[in-house]
């Protein structure tokens, strides 16, 4: 399913957040956002998964504009990984995953054992069906992520948005949770932190800066000394990954 | 956070179906991800699925169970008390009651204290049991936070000015019988609508706004009911309005009890359908948004179904303390937290509390009655404190 962003700028409090952005990301396509912290790489992908509404500018998702959407319609089509701290309530890892379902159930229904087989098959694939009667709260911060992953899975949708979702995790977890993202074969619009993680993993990259896209396309062109020293103040040499080629990026100390 | 030490946990997609034992599952890739359903097999994994929470009750029996307990309670909250009715006389008069046979003119004193007084009291205690439980679950859910209790929302203590306006200076008077409810909802609804007001901002109500302003408010409502006690004239008065805000079922009869059932289960039936949603709503905003709840909308349908709630049911029974904030705790302790389970359970336990709280009211120091708050505490507190040790804090109480 593609997604285009089109025009869209988000204002809050006087302040404009994101500029004017028009992306897109086509079908089965992983694309990453990338750009300093403060950026308004949040901004607009909470514009996507629906809790922001933009200024101005449309969302659409295969041609279909959110807004002629119900929430419960696009949460079937798109689902998300906030970067919210997960409240205190203690919900199980099978409870969470279950609320993958919401979008799916009548408010009177109950969960039914075509629910847990999605469920139970979205976890599995996650690599996560042992944690299914665990705490949530009580899991690893990979662990956490692979669950929430899950729950997105169970929603079947056709994209999936991502924000920062290799946060506070270690080098493995981090390569695993995007290994995941992209065997899930969804078109997927992520932010992302580290950007040689983003030139490995994404097909496409779209650079932010103060709300504005400032440079979009294949990470081997996007990621260039220049654009790095503009955007993000660093100086930087590009080396190419001794197998699989892919462009990496290794940084200058700041100059004292 | 322990990083993954076996090349397994650490490895991508490809081992998690191996992983789970299933040769014949689909690798990963767009075919699974299009069809998570089947791949994996089906019977065994749905049925791991179902029994993923060990230890935990199950609800239908818990409910069954906590049911009859209910009835029960409400036979012996009939029979039970300082006059000293016995049983088979009990069950004669509620029979009677209920299906309007006769009574002797001998046993009408007797039969009206049964009938008018013991077994409205008794359904009014379950009444508001259950609400406050179900508003309990609600207001945490709503403010993100398991120390919210109804009175939080500061409705409960606007409520109060409203009942010692009626108590002290004799407002509504008009009303008769019903001023004290009409008061106290009046009151309730004018609470509500004030932290509403202050609360909201172009966002809609966040869950810290709503705290704070609740808290705010309640110091300033609680203010203005304590000036008002003071300045009192007559001490008898001055004695029922501090009776009302220690909670007490002393004015229930047939008359309260309509009004307050009605928004009760009206209450319980919205917040049931909401379940779902509330489990989304706990999780975060973001979340919500993403699961396609739309938290703003939800939590102003909540704050509008709580507010009644408690309004209703402050307006019979004062300021309950406890059962809203701690049943919502046991229950989840006992079954979890999914909002589709704790709010079948908790409005039940609620109401059981409430119904045996309200007995030992009335019979330990007869014919003085205890207030409810203190007995809420003295019951509640030790058996929440052993429930907690017993579980070991967690998970109800969340381990990060």
């Amino acid at each position: 399913m593609r997604v285009d962003v089109d025009a869209v700028t988000v204002e809050a409090a006087g302040a404009t957040l994101v500029r004017d952005v028009t992306l897109h990301a086509g079908n089965g396509e992983l694309v990453g956002l990338v750009g300093p912290n403060g950026s308004g790489k949040s901004s607009l992908l909470r514009c996507v998964y629906r809790a922001a509404r933009p200024s101005a500018g449309t969302v659409r998702l295969d041609g279909d504009d959110l807004r002629a959407l119900t929430p419960r319609e696009s949460a079937r089509r798109l689902a998300a990984l906030p970067q919210e701290g997960v409240g205190e309530f203690a919900f199980t890892v099978a409870e969470v995953v279950e609320m993958g379902r919401l979008p799916r159930q009548r408010a009177t229904a109950r969960t039914t054992d075509a629910d847990r087989r999605v469920c139970a098959a979205a976890l599995a694939r996650v690599g996560a069906a042992h944690l299914a009667g665990r705490g949530y709260p009580e899991l690893s911060g990979g662990e956490k992520q692979r669950v929430l992953i899950a729950r997105a899975l169970a929603q079947e949708p056709r994209v999936l948005v991502l924000d920062e979702p290799t946060n506070h995790l270690d080098i493995a977890q981090q390569l695993e949770v995007l290994a995941l993202v992209r065997a899930s074969g969804l078109t997927v619009l992520t932010a992302l932190h580290d950007l040689n993680l983003a030139a490995v993993h994404c097909d496409r990259l779209h650079v932010i800066d103060h709300g504005a896209i400032v440079a979009s396309g294949p990470p081997h062109d996007v990621l260039t000394p220049e654009l790095l020293a503009d955007v993000f103040g660093v100086r930087a040499h590009r080396v190419r990954h001794p197998e699989s080629g892919a462009v990496q990026l290794l940084f200058d100390r700041l100059p004292r | 956070m322990p990083p993954p030490t076996s090349p397994r946990e650490a490895a991508p997609a490809p081992p998690a179906e191996a992983r789970d034992g299933d040769p014949g599952g689909a690798g990963p890739g767009t075919a699974a991800a299009r069809a998570p359903a089947k791949d994996v097999r089906p019977d065994a994994a749905v049925e791991a699925f179902r029994r993923a929470a060990p230890g935990r009750l199950p609800v239908p029996l818990l409910a069954a169970v906590l049911a009859a307990a209910l009835l029960l309670s409400l036979l012996c909250a009939v029979a039970l008390g300082a006059s000293g009715i016995g049983w088979d006389d009990t069950t004669r008069y509620l029979r009677a009651g209920l299906t309007g046979g006769r009574v002797t003119a001998e046993e009408r004193p007797a039969y009206t204290i049964v009938w008018e007084l013991r077994f409205p009291r008794a359904l009014l205690a379950a009444v508001v049991g259950a609400g406050l439980a179900a508003v309990g679950v609600a207001v945490q859910a709503m403010v993100r936070n398991a120390l919210a209790d109804p009175f939080v929302l500061g409705i409960s203590s606007g409520a109060a000015v409203g009942a010692n306006a009626v108590l002290l200076f004799g407002a509504f008077a008009g009303l008769g019988v019903w001023a004290l409810s009409a008061g106290a909802f009046v009151a309730a609804l004018g609470a509500m609508g004030l932290v509403y007001a202050v609360a909201r901002t172009a966002y809609g109500l966040t869950p810290l706004r709503l705290v704070l302003t609740g808290t705010a408010l309640y110091y300033a409502f609680t203010a203005v009911t304590t000036l008002m006690v003071f300045a009192a004239e007559h001490g008898e008065a001055a004695r029922s309005a501090m009776m009302w805000l220690l909670g007490g079922l002393g004015g229930a009869s047939w008359a309260s009890l309509p009004i307050a059932a009605a928004a009760v289960a009206a209450g319980l039936a919205h917040l049931l359908l909401a379940a779902g949603r509330l489990n989304a709503l706990a999780m975060g905003d973001e979340t919500a948004a993403a699961l396609g709840v739309d938290a703003p909308r939800l939590r102003r349908e909540l704050f509008l179904t709580t507010a009644a709630v408690t309004g209703a049911v402050v307006a019979v029974s004062g300021a309950i303390g406890f059962v809203g904030l701690m049943v919502p705790h046991a229950t989840r302790m006992l079954i979890g937290a999914d909002h589709r389970r704790v709010l079948v359970v908790a409005p039940l336990l609620g109401a059981v509390l409430l119904v045996w709280v309200d007995v030992l009211s009335r019979t330990v120091l007869a014919p003085t009655e205890l207030p409810v708050g203190v007995l809420t505490a003295v019951i509640g507190v030790p058996c929440f404190l052993l429930l907690m040790r017993r579980r070991g804090g967690g998970p109800a109480f969340g381990g990060a």
